[in-house]
């Protein structure tokens, strides 16, 4: 009987969800517009990265220098003087400008090792560094190529073969869409649960339910699964067709193994989505406090920047979050192939932070009951 | 039914407002069908006529509150479907819609609300303080002036919600039901002070929709209506001559089409069997309850007999809903017990519920439920089996006569209509006691009778025990015994014939008004004779009405200002998070989001295992950007540990490296990098890249000396505006911009959409503000509270994330509040799309944070960007506040070096103001 009720609940709250078709257009937009936009709007490692060149120098190195600079890596160079550069700088406009001083390939040939300056904007984090190293070494070949004409350097014999696994052309591309795909989950979980808490209290739907033989534990567990199934649902139609279809991200891993993972996040956030709706007093409240609880989940889950580097008080707090762990589960899982081996830790923290959400959540709306 | 059906009697000199062929659908269902009729002006015009026939839309459609679909509608001599009339109009009209407060702001006091209506006509203070101050004390709400509205009772509601209306001296009122729901003492103070109106007013016409006949037998004129058409209309006297009726309620009856009628009969019910009197179904001993501040039941106790039927009756507010709710278990009594069944109230005893039905006062079913979804969902709840639902919905929808209208959803239907569902509801599943706050609110009298008659069969015939509260005085007459309540206490229990009696009245409202008179002492002031306040003459020179023709009036706009910007304040909770919450998340993102990539985890597969591998080694693990992990065994070993992410970094040495090395023989290093994150790899990429070729000068200086070593040229790299490359320096400028995008945009869009939800757009449709007014006024507070937002943020940002501010804080300043008040203002266009609160929230939180961190240069610059993200980029005026707000923090830059950015935020502005005002709608459909 008891889980008859549960299904004939969880039943209703799905037959709402079809009465707000704008509600429906912006699940299907946040699954496939919004992941695909993202995903092809990320530069692919450096891409037209701003550049500008002072060549003070107008000799056949330094247009050398110049040429060797071209999309899609960097813009194509624009040739500025000196004054230009500050005020372009300023404005943002470029985050590189190279100066070549004059009497550079003189100075180069006669040894006197001449400087050429290098300004980036480091308000531009990404870029400043990746494209300094790049800079740094087209402008080393192209010297050294042109000064292997005139004289042959003693160098060691070492290389190295550098290799980036699981995305072999580190395409920002493919890690943006799952991120993006992961962070639509969030957010559909908790608003789904939560504001459609709030919205039955407004609406007096809840005390009514109250006299009738209902359980809490089966009003709550119907929310969870109902709302469960369709951000499942819309994130394996997501991960299936606009991922893998729409944008080919090569996904090396079992998809199976990703969804129930994904499953185990979503009942999390679901039962966050019903904390939060206990606290709130009113859908503005609720509204804000979302936004103070997606931000942080979806910036320090490790999905935007790596984990390691961020401090450790923030790394340790993070651990208690689903997102962390479904984040680190999804880049192994879809990425790195991995399997059961190798992400049941992650499994396993899932299965205990939904636990504990759901038991928190579980006395947090029994009191909000009362 | 076209021609007008009271072609024989006399119309009174001038119309108020002539309908012409006017129909009105809802989807499929039609509300109007082609009405044609002239309201006389200068009278009290009633509509009568059963739930549903288009009551309220007839109403909505003159005061201008709906789009005209079909047909034409003068109003005080203009065509309402003119914007330019209903503009010159709308200060001419009062509206009072359907409901307990519906158009009131419950945050708001009593004095705030109807100052906030007075502001909207354009009164200046002076005159607003007059006029608020005499319609407190004529209505009696001078003593609760500063209480909230939401804290009212319903009669008083409905009292203030009249002061609101009548605040600017309207030529035509239209109220919509105002007395449903309200005691029997408060509706007479409400048509006595609208009678002391009309003598103040001459010419004020008043059109009423209501449900109370007794009410209606004293308006001028009336209009009986049924199935979106008129049936009749004339004086009371008129109609009673023309049917022959002892009465209205009869009159009505007889009006109606035959089929319509042949199924009504009066309700007769049987005396209870002597003796019936066995274990009592409901007992209260002693019941208290108390809130914070005050206590709303009393020592209340009773005991009512299996089968009988018990009525509760009192003022509203007097402690009805609370009694039944603790009897149902909803709310544990302070003090005292109550039993069901003999057995003590459990809230956790699942059995008891399911032998009590409960009907609260509100409609509190499923809106987005179909009216058959909903009783199959109740049936199911209740326990019954899977096949016996079908049958038994389909019996209960014929009992309640929700046949035709079983695949509608609740919203559609009126609310006569909607209490039957709720009604239906509550007995579904059989129950044997019945707890009904209010079931006939707002029902007419003919489904009336029919759910009396139901009610009289469940207790005689099937001794379902039925406890019941109304503001009816002939349903009282029909329980078996009554209760008086009033403030919290019972005055009286007994039957209705002995109550009569011990007042020596002649009705039972009589004694009723007795007894609640004599419980207040307000004797003296309801009988009519309280001293009426001087009536004011309504001046000559209306002097409020100067700038309600104008396109834009500054005093209406802030109305809204000011409603919003108090509601706000009645808020701390949301000012709150919306400033700590974002000081909050930009420490959170501040500190979270760092660029600098350190603590990279690597391990090594030596198989040479010499001094110069190492050598190599140590190179890397003496970074700080690198933690050197145990040493790789095997190939195995590095694909498991890349696999599960626990190193970033993997270097395999091939034997003999070492050896390799000293005679320079060529030799491969391999490093694998983890490329599931893309930004972390290619930085990986550049720091080993780095310390391979810094491994190789060194050993090359070891080998061949310092000649060999020195480099052509020299590089020079200058990190410009932040040479410490801080990631904090170079985030947080960029995350103020980000947190004044999404509180303020969100805060923005849920203050329209709320009004929507809640029903307060109505004030916004009916008066003359317009869409441009509206808005802004609404956008003022939040562009206020986001510029206090800014101030902590930069405060923050330079004080304790020790940012240097080192261009034009002015410049800063002017650039964020453009910027606020372009997503204010982009947050008011979003809200023009969105019904629901649920879709608001989640709407703009998926527009605002994907674009705010991803494309407009917070992380990627803007033209780095590609597709439509770029186009977004672009457009998106995070984009140019982001420039702004890096080039003031770290580029030293004022003004003129930012023209070029704020260009577009000036832009901005008008542009997304102008679509808000473009999609808004001034009328609902």
């Amino acid at each position: 009987m008891r889980i008859a009720n549960i299904y004939n609940l969880g039943i209703k709250e799905l037959r709402g969800l079809m009465r707000d078709p704008m509600m429906l257009v912006l699940i299907v937009y946040a699954f496939t517009a919004a992941i695909y936009t993202a995903s092809k709007a990320m530069p692919e490692t450096l891409n037209h990265a701003p550049i500008a060149i002072v060549d003070e120098d107008q000799s056949p190195v330094s247009s050398r220098i110049v040429t060797a600079f071209y999309p899609p890596y960097f813009t194509a160079p624009l040739l500025i003087s000196q004054p230009e550069m500050d005020s372009r700088m300023d404005s943002g406009t470029d985050t590189f400008a190279l100066d070549i001083p004059p009497n550079f390939q003189r100075d180069l040939l006669a040894g006197r090792s001449p400087t050429v300056q290098l300004n980036i904007d480091a308000t531009r984090m990404s870029q400043a560094f990746t494209g300094g190293g790049y800079i740094q070494s087209i402008v080393s070949g192209e010297v050294n190529e042109f000064l292997d004409h005139y004289r042959s350097k003693a160098s060691l014999p070492v290389d190295l073969d550098l290799r980036a696994r699981f995305n072999p052309e580190l395409n920002k591309g493919w890690f943006g869409a799952i991120t993006d795909a992961i962070s639509s989950i969030t957010m559909l979980s908790i608003v789904l649960t939560g504001a459609a808490l709030i919205r039955e209290r407004e609406h007096g739907t809840i005390e009514h339910l109250l006299v009738m033989p209902v359980t809490p534990f089966e009003i709550m567990t119907s929310k969870i699964w109902s709302m469960s199934i369709v951000v499942l649902a819309a994130s394996g139609l997501a991960l299936v067709f606009v991922i893998q279809g729409l944008l080919s991200v090569p996904i090396n891993g079992s998809i199976t193994l990703f969804m129930v993972g994904a499953a185990l996040d979503i009942v999390a956030m679901t039962c966050l989505g019903i904390f939060l709706a206990t606290v709130a007093g009113s859908m503005p409240q609720f509204g804000l406090l979302l936004m103070m609880v997606l931000l942080p989940l979806q910036v320090l889950s490790g999905g935007v920047t790596p984990r390691e580097s961020m401090p450790i008080a923030i790394q340790a707090i993070m651990f208690a979050a689903p997102n962390t762990h479904f984040v680190m589960l999804a880049q192994a899982v879809l990425f790195r192939g991995a399997g059961l081996g190798v992400v049941w830790p992650q499994l396993a923290a899932l299965l205990v932070i939904s636990a504990l959400l759901f038991a928190f959540s579980l006395r947090r709306f029994r009191q909000f009951l009362k | 039914m076209n021609a007008r059906p009271d072609a024989g009697v006399a119309l009174p000199s001038g119309c108020v407002a002539r309908l012409e062929n006017v129909g009105h659908a809802y989807g499929k269902v039609r509300a109007l069908d082609a009405i044609t009729l002239d309201f006389p002006a200068g009278r009290m015009v009633g509509l009568i006529g059963p739930d549903g026939v288009g009551k309220s839309s007839l109403l909505s459609l003159i005061a201008g509150a709906r789009t005209i679909q079909q047909g034409h509608v003068e109003v005080l001599g203009g065509d309402m479907a003119d914007l330019g009339h209903r503009q010159s109009a709308y200060p001419r009209i009062a509206y009072m819609p359907q409901g307990l407060g519906k158009n009131l702001y419950p945050t708001l006091s009593v004095f705030d609300n109807i100052d906030f209506f007075g502001r909207l006509f354009g009164h200046d203070r002076r005159e607003r303080e007059r006029r608020i101050g005499e319609l407190l004390k004529r209505t009696g709400l001078a003593p609760f002036a500063d209480r909230q509205a939401g804290k009212l009772s319903g009669g008083m509601k409905q009292k203030l919600g009249l002061c609101c209306a009548l605040i600017h001296d309207p030529d035509l009122l239209i109220l919509d039901e105002p007395t449903t729901g309200v005691d029997p003492l408060s509706r007479r103070q409400f048509w006595e002070l609208i009678g002391e109106i009309r003598k103040g007013r001459e010419g004020m016409s008043v059109i009423i929709a209501t449900a109370y006949m007794e009410e209606a037998a004293r308006f001028d004129w009336l209009v009986a209506m049924d199935a979106g058409r008129v049936l009749a209309s004339g004086t009371p006297a008129d109609l009673l001559e023309r049917t022959g009726a002892p009465d209205l309620d009869a009159t009505f009856i007889a009006l109606l089409p035959p089929e319509k009628r042949d199924s009504h009969e009066a309700v007769v019910i049987p005396p209870r069997p002597a003796g019936a009197d066995g274990e009592p179904a409901i007992e209260a001993e002693h019941l208290t309850m108390r809130f914070s501040d005050f206590t709303a039941v009393d020592d209340v106790s009773f005991r009512i007999g299996r089968g009988e039927i018990f009525g509760f009756l009192g003022s509203n507010g007097c402690g009805k809903t609370t009694t039944m709710k603790m009897l149902t278990g909803l709310l544990e009594p302070s003090e005292g017990k109550a039993r069901l069944f003999g057995r003590e109230i459990d809230p956790r005893h699942i059995e008891v519920r399911r032998r009590v039905g409960y009907m609260s006062q509100g409609f509190s079913l499923y809106s987005e439920l179909t009216v058959r979804q909903n009783l199959e969902l109740h049936a199911r709840l209740f326990g019954m089996a899977d096949a016996a639902v079908p049958p038994r919905v389909e019996e209960v929808a014929q009992q309640f006569g929700l046949a035709d209208s079983v695949d509608t959803l609740p919203e559609a239907l009126p609310l006569g209509i909607r209490q039957r569902l709720s009604l239906a509801v509550a007995m579904i599943h059989s129950p044997e006691i019945l707890i009904l706050d209010e079931p006939t609110s707002g029902v007419d009298p003919v489904a009336r009778d029919g759910f009396w008659r139901i009610l009289a069969d469940l207790s005689r015939k099937r001794n379902v025990t039925i406890f019941v509260s109304t503001h009816f005085m002939n349903e009282a007459e029909r329980c078996d015994r009554i209760s008086l309540m009033h403030a919290g206490r019972v005055l009286v229990s007994d039957t209705p014939a002995a109550i009569v009696k011990s007042r020596s009245a002649a009705t039972l409202e009589e004694a009723f008004v007795g007894y609640l008179e004599e419980a207040t002492g307000t004797q003296a002031e309801t009988a009519g004779t309280r001293p009426v306040p001087e009536v004011p003459e309504a001046p000559a020179s209306r002097p409020g009405r100067s700038g309600t023709g104008r396109s834009f009036d500054l005093r209406r706009m802030f109305a809204y200002t000011r409603r919003e910007a108090l509601e706000l304040l009645r808020d701390p909770i949301r000012a709150t998070l919306a400033t700590v919450g974002s000081l909050i998340l930009m420490f959170v993102v501040g500190y979270g989001i760092n660029m600098d990539v350190e603590n990279l985890s690597f391990a090594v597969l030596d198989r040479d295992g010499t001094t110069i591998s190492r050598d190599y080694v140590l190179q890397i693990a003496g970074s700080r950007y690198f933690t050197e992990k145990a040493p790789i065994t095997d190939y195995a070993d590095l694909d498991r540990r890349m696999e599960n992410g626990e190193l970033s970094l993997a270097i395999e040495i091939p034997p003999g490296f070492g050896r390799d090395v000293a005679r320079g023989r060529h030799v491969t290093v391999g490093a694998w990098i983890d490329g599931a994150m893309p930004t972390r790899a290619e930085t990986v990429q550049g720091y080993v890249s780095g310390m391979h070729a810094g491994w190789l000068t060194q050993k090359a200086r070891e080998l061949y000396g310092d000649a060999a070593t020195a480099s052509a040229f020299q590089l020079d790299i200058r990190y410009r505006y932040n040479p410490d490359v801080r990631s904090l320096d170079a985030i947080v400028p960029a995350v103020i911009p980000m947190l004044l995008l999404l509180i303020p945009a969100m805060l923005a869009v849920l203050s329209v959409v709320r009004e929507k939800e809640l029903g307060s757009i109505i004030n916004f449709y009916v008066t003359p503000v317009t869409r441009l007014e509206f808005l802004i006024g609404k956008q003022i507070p939040y562009v206020a509270l986001a510029m206090l937002n800014f101030g902590l943020l930069t405060g923050f940002a330079i004080f304790l994330f020790g940012v240097p501010l080192t261009g034009s804080l002015p410049a800063f300043a002017a650039a964020a509040l453009l910027y606020v008040t372009a997503t204010t203002a982009m947050g008011l266009f979003l809200s023009t799309f969105m019904s629901s609160q649920i879709a608001a929230i989640f709407g703009t939180a998926l527009i605002t944070m994907i674009p705010a961190t991803q494309y407009s240069g917070m992380i990627d610059p803007v033209s780095s960007l590609q597709g439509v993200g770029a186009f977004i980029g672009r457009i998106y005026p995070t984009t140019y506040f982001v420039t702004i707000s890096r080039g003031v923090f770290s580029k030293a830059l004022s003004f003129a070096d930012l023209s070029g950015a704020f260009v577009p935020l000036l832009v901005a502005i008008p542009v997304l103001l102008g679509l808000g005002a473009a999609f808004l709608k001034k009328q609902a459909r």
